[in-house]
């Protein structure tokens, strides 16, 4: 039978039909796929916050587009380097790197491969070949803050945050001047896990923090702190009290629980990235998340339907449209100094 | 001739058990093998990640064997190395404007005597207190990683960054790096680290303090009865073993970071008990078992990149497995020696 089609096709049309399919065959290597190499901060894939975020960002991407994706996970903090630079020195096209830690390590690669394009999430790095996605926290911040201070019954909201670093600090500022917007006379008890990288890794020290802040009347708790914030969960669960969640959607985590989650759409910065990339878009320079560009926001599911009450949420979508039309200014931490 | 094939055997062994289970998770042995040797060896680069590497654990290599030699067990290497960087950095960072010959004589002589405090403490204490050193070493490393981060965070910080470091030092305290390796951090501590081992080749075996080590170290009752004083030599030992952990500094912040950066070291510490053991505590073996555990560090990150189920996790797998083959064989010649007597 195709035999018998191809038969029946004119010479000269056979020949241009060769001709054609052998273009086709030899332009293949010229659609290459676009490779995207991401290095991982020491938290890991499996962080299910920052770092997770992430990777599903990129693997939405690699879905959408057909791209393909490496990831790495760091191990010691001179690995970022040679890993970036393994990417590199190989056919990645785009590289990025997750995480303010690995700041030096892109700025040195990204000057010694400037045809290449990087990307680094919460890091500013000005290269003509780094985009750097900056994200806007203390507004994000702001509003969990109002709705902690809204939801909470004791008039005493509570904030675990990871490593006491000036990131986290802008949260912790932010939380405050919303929850103060609501009801100047809350309380709010801030506690750190700690000072070092591990701070965003150690759940038992996080859940500590938090039973010691339930137990002094606190009903409702942000935790901003990587891993260590699912030990904030736990401790929520034991006392059946609320928690909040950071970066990723962690609502579904304990449901009911979890009064909602400060969204920092990480996966969305990184997903946009790579597509612009793919598209020969790529621009360097600094790119803000922020209220705004739905960059930064607040969760809103089946999970916590049943506790974030629509008063609470309508006075705080009221607070967005304030924030993004300028007539509220949040305290922003690294301005301040 | 048995004691350079038994290590031998012991990383074939290793590396035969690591491949199986690499294997196991779907991966060709063969390719992780070429993988593993290729990310080593590969490039000048590569090669120079690896040196880079192995100059900390020749150093911590060397001074878990020299204690073993007095007959001590120094797990406190780690807290050693941290003090050393850390005493580097400060000086660095305190008085930024010192010219070259100078500054790094001086940060590294602070790393050096920050290590040898911190070795000498646990030494005194075995000797006068009689308590063990194991667990006083251990003790210390937490104290160590303390102060560590008090320092860093509290009186040295950093402004101009969110991660846990020192104030960088000041341009004349770094030194030379070779730039045959394509940009790898290979500076003068490696020829350093070569040079610290033939010292105390020649301290161990050519010296009335080395024998005065050894033989504390093989028998205690024999070298107190031949009239060495076991205290001191015991004290001096695990001072000289801080002293060389804490050189581990001058590579790292004088080298690399040109600052203290809190959780540098990816267990270099308890790496060097690893490469003493495999080295069977020579400082010739100490130098070839650092070459294969910084080989092996640095092929095992590029595992990650280049397979498809080698993660982060396996390739420590793939480490502890070697190690565990290692000193395995140890317990092995151990239990034999006891069988003996």
């Amino acid at each position: 039978m195709q035999r018998f089609l191809w038969d029946s096709i004119k010479q000269p049309v056979r020949v241009a039909l060769l001709c054609v399919a052998g273009l086709v065959v030899s332009l293949q290597p010229a659609f290459a796929e676009f490779k995207v190499g991401l290095v991982l901060d020491r938290g890991g894939k499996d962080d299910k916050s920052f770092n997770s975020s992430a990777y599903e960002g990129a693997t939405e991407a690699k879905k959408k587009l057909g791209i393909f994706l490496k990831y790495v996970e760091a191990t010691d903090d001179n690995a970022y380097e040679s890993q970036l630079r393994a990417f590199a020195q190989r056919d990645f096209d785009l590289i990025i790197g997750i995480g303010f830690a690995q700041k030096e390590a892109i700025k040195k690669i990204a000057a010694q491969f400037p045809q290449k394009h990087f990307a680094i999430v919460d890091a500013q790095v000005d290269a003509p070949n780094v985009r750097s996605l900056m994200f806007e926290e203390h507004e994000g911040a702001y509003l969990i803050g109002a709705i902690a201070a809204m939801t909470s019954k004791t008039g005493k909201i509570g904030f675990v945050g990871g490593m006491d670093i000036p990131l986290i600090r802008r949260f912790a500022m932010g939380y405050e001047a919303g929850a103060k917007k609501i009801n100047p006379q809350v309380t709010i008890v801030a506690n750190y896990v700690g000072v070092t990288s591990e701070a965003w890794n150690n759940p038992p020290k996080g859940k500590e923090l938090a039973m010691t802040q339930y137990d002094g009347g606190v009903d409702v708790i942000f935790a901003a702190a990587g891993a260590s914030g699912l030990g904030v969960f736990d401790a929520a669960e034991e006392r059946k009290k609320f928690a909040i969640g950071v970066d990723a959607n962690q609502d579904w985590t304990k449901p009911g629980l979890i009064l909602t989650s400060m969204l920092k759409r990480v996966d969305e910065a990184v997903r946009s990235t790579i597509e612009e990339a793919q598209a020969a878009k790529f621009t360097g320079g600094v790119k803000r998340f922020g209220l705004a560009n739905k960059g930064i926001d607040y969760s809103f599911d089946q999970y916590n339907a049943s506790v974030l009450t629509e008063a609470v949420r309508k006075r705080a979508d009221e607070l967005k449209a304030e924030i993004i039309a300028g007539t509220i200014t949040v305290p922003d931490y690294y301005k301040k100094q | 001739m048995r004691k350079i094939l038994q290590p031998i055997l012991a990383v074939v062994l290793g590396l035969t058990l690591g491949l199986g289970v690499t294997w196991i998770a779907g991966e060709s042995p063969w390719h992780v093998l070429r993988i593993l040797g290729r990310g080593a060896f590969g490039s000048s680069y590569d090669f120079g990640m690896t040196l880079f590497y192995a100059t900390p654990l020749i150093f911590t290599g060397l001074s878990v064997a020299v204690a073993f030699h007095a007959g001590l067990f120094n797990i406190g290497a780690e807290g050693q190395l941290t003090l050393g960087a850390l005493a580097a950095a400060a000086v660095g960072a305190l008085w930024p404007g010192l010219p070259a010959p100078l500054a790094p004589v001086l940060a590294g002589v602070a790393a050096i005597v920050a290590g040898t405090c911190w070795g000498a403490i646990p030494g005194w204490l075995r000797a006068r207190r009689g308590s063990h050193e194991v667990i006083n070493t251990i003790m210390l490393n937490f104290v160590a990683a303390g102060l560590a981060s008090y320092v860093a965070l509290y009186l040295l910080k950093n402004p101009d960054s969110q991660n846990p470091e020192t104030r960088p030092m000041g341009a004349g305290y770094l030194i030379h790096q070779f730039g045959f390796f394509g940009g790898a951090p290979v500076s003068a501590a490696l020829p350093l680290a070569v040079g610290t081992a033939f010292l105390i080749w020649m301290l161990l075996w050519k010296t009335a303090l080395g024998f005065e080590i050894r033989a504390v170290g093989q028998s205690e009752s024999a070298a107190r009865v031949a009239g060495i004083d076991t205290g001191k030599i015991r004290i001096l030992a695990m001072a000289i073993a801080g002293g060389l952990a804490g050189l581990v500094g001058i590579g790292e912040v004088l080298g690399n970071a040109g600052k203290f950066r809190l959780g540098f070291s990816p267990d270099y510490g308890f790496l060097g008990i690893a490469v003493a053991l495999l080295g069977r505590n020579q400082p010739l073996g100490v130098v070839a078992a650092a070459l294969l555990f910084g080989a092996l560090h640095k092929g095992t990150a590029d595992l990650d990149m280049e397979t498809e189920h080698v993660t982060r996790e396996l390739s420590l797998v793939l480490q502890a497995l070697i190690i565990l083959s290692v000193s395995a064989e140890g317990l092995w010649s151990w239990m034999k020696k006891r069988g003996q007597t």
